[in-house]
């Protein structure tokens, strides 16, 4: 493809372009670089170590928090891809009453502002827990599962985008033969769509996966005491200052979701070697939504 | 499968109306999530802003009232607003300018370098936002780079920390993905073949973009400028990080109304104010997209 530029706004765009990365990238760089500094202040280099990333490991606080991060993600993930997948599978395939409103109702977590989400499930676990206390006498709090509950609640809508969008460009003819051939409903769905739509489903899995362990402000709003996932500690201590022992636990944060996108871009990637359009434009899921 | 006896029109719709329970059936795991943990929140947010509080602070949910949406219109609620719509609109204009040119330039490139500047792109977009958000904190602090390189070449302490330009860098660092993808996508869908048309007809490069490549991108700038300008607004980590005492912004000043001062009904009317803007925003956003298309 040629574009009709010529050399010198090529030259502009390409400045332009570097210029990005490096904004991009330079901060991240400078934080992996002064997490390996052994000395207690962030600012001032001494020389290179790995003390904090022992002191990390070592750190009972962060360990804890490390655990609950692992619980939620992993429990939010496989709850929200399988009803998130059913979700994309009915709005993609079936017509029935009340499709429209669950449709509508399934992009709202995608728009709405996380405060708000914070905001509203916060009042609702008040509300509910005050209500069956009332009627029951047992009292609950909020903890490990009132997070593991929020999460799902934004998850399954993500999840349900990255299928569809698989969904949408499936051969239907294929599952046609499979029924021609007599396989039944279940069957054809193992063998044949399953097995189609998997990269999808896998890639929705991976948002959620991401979506769920970077979340802060929900999972502040919704977490009892001594539940608190690795983000919202981190945050807690941010907010106190910037400590060495902040940097190595940032960038093992850091690691953790490049491997990620590592992943779903492998898994993501079509014939054509490319990333999936799903994955490279958010937008779509504006311009689908209206 | 049997097939008895010819197809008759109420066979027909008995198995279209058993089809249709079926999608039913699969979408009810995420319907009854969705409407419990989601449409139930949502109007009991809209139910609780109309509360009053007790004497100690308690959310009592009886004389209803409006006082917290005439709190809406105090001037030091105004100025948070207007803070917080100025700073999510200065910080689209910019990432709108500074993607456009990068995203044109990323989907004008041949095949195997464009993937390559596209994963590029796509490694910070999914990255930890915190650890982002941090890492600027590093950056922008009395003892941060920033002011070290300034004092290294003779000058003077820098300190960009807990002010309005902190929180702008910080957005803009945040959400410039947002608007680097749409815009691709466009600008990569896009017919060169017309601006090669517009070419032949003697536009100039300026006109051929000005009147060609610009409105058939505008579905990416639609979409780009509602993922930057939406989660702006909203933003709660990257000012509680990066901005001061006096920044504080819609964000913070919503969590605020939950965590320390307790008013649960004016908190729940503000964060349905800054739904409806956004709705409204979005709304008019997309309408104007339509017209120029």
């Amino acid at each position: 493809m040629s574009s009709p530029t010529r050399g010198g706004v090529q030259k502009l765009l390409g400045l332009n372009a570097i210029l990005v990365f490096v904004f991009l990238y330079a901060p991240i760089a400078l934080l992996v670089v002064f997490s390996f500094n052994d000395n207690n202040n962030v600012g001032i280099w001494t020389e290179p170590s790995l003390r904090w990333y022992g002191e990390m490991f070592s750190d009972r606080a962060v360990m804890n928090a490390l655990r609950n991060s692992l619980i939620v993600a992993l429990v939010a993930t496989v709850v929200s891809t399988v009803i998130g997948t059913m979700l994309a599978i009915s709005l993609e395939r079936y017509r029935y009453r009340g499709r429209g409103f669950l449709d509508g109702l399934a992009y709202l977590p995608i728009i709405i502002p996380d405060v708000t989400m914070a905001v509203m499930l916060l009042i609702f676990f008040f509300q509910s827990f005050g209500i069956l206390e009332l009627i029951t006498g047992v009292s609950l709090t909020t903890g490990l599962h009132t997070i593991i509950l929020a999460h799902i609640a934004f998850n399954i809508s993500f999840v349900a985008v990255v299928v569809r969008a698989r969904l949408a460009q499936f051969d239907r003819s294929l599952e046609e033969a499979a029924a021609d051939l007599y396989a039944n409903r279940w069957r054809t769905f193992w063998k044949v769509t399953f097995p189609l739509i998997l990269p999808g489903v896998a890639g929705g899995a991976l948002l959620a996966l991401t979506l769920s362990l970077d979340d802060v402000v929900v999972t502040q709003f919704v977490s009892g005491a001594g539940a608190t996932t690795l983000p919202v500690y981190v945050f807690g201590l941010v907010r106190r200052g910037v400590t060495p022992l902040i940097n190595a636990v940032s960038v093992v944060m850091l690691i953790a979701s490049m491997v990620l996108v590592g992943l779903s871009l492998g898994l993501q990637r079509g014939r054509s070697g490319r990333p999936a359009e799903e994955l490279v434009d958010p937008g779509a899921v504006f311009e689908k939504a209206t | 499968m049997s097939v008895e006896g010819p197809v008759t029109p109420e066979l027909e719709r008995a198995a279209k109306k058993a089809e249709s329970r079926r999608g039913f059936r699969i979408s009810l795991p995420a319907y009854v999530y969705l409407v419990f943990f989601f449409a139930v929140p949502l109007v009991l947010v809209f139910v609780y802003s109309f509360a009053s509080r007790s004497a100690t602070g308690r959310t009592v949910l009886r004389n209803w009232n409006l006082d917290s949406y005439e709190r809406l219109l105090d001037p030091l609620v105004i100025e948070i607003f207007m803070r917080s719509f100025l700073l999510a609109l200065v910080t689209t204009a910019i990432c709108l300018l500074v993607s456009y040119p990068f995203a044109y330039y990323i989907a004008t490139r041949g095949p195997a370098l464009r993937n390559v500047l596209l994963v590029l792109v796509m490694i910070p977009f999914w990255s930890n936002f915190l650890v982002r958000t941090y890492a600027w904190r590093v950056l922008l602090g009395t003892d941060g780079v920033v002011s070290q390189i300034s004092q290294a070449l003779g000058g003077e302490p820098i300190r960009v920390l807990f002010t309005n330009s902190a929180v702008l860098i910080g957005l803009i660092y945040g959400f410039l993905p947002f608007m680097v993808l749409p815009l691709y996508a466009a600008i990569e869908r896009l017919d060169w073949s017309l601006v090669e048309a517009a070419r032949d007809l003697y536009a100039n490069g300026w006109t051929a973009f000005r009147k060609v490549t610009l409105p058939l991108s505008m579905p990416g700038v639609v979409a780009g400028s509602i993922l930057v300008f939406i989660p702006s607004l909203g933003a709660y980590v990257t000012p509680a990080i990066l901005g001061g005492a006096r920044t504080v912004l819609l964000g913070d000043y919503i969590v605020s109304q939950f965590l320390a001062a307790r008013n649960w009904p004016f908190g729940s009317a503000l964060s349905f104010a800054v739904m409806a803007v956004m709705l409204l925003a979005t709304i008019f956003y997309f309408r104007m997209g339509a017209k120029t298309l």
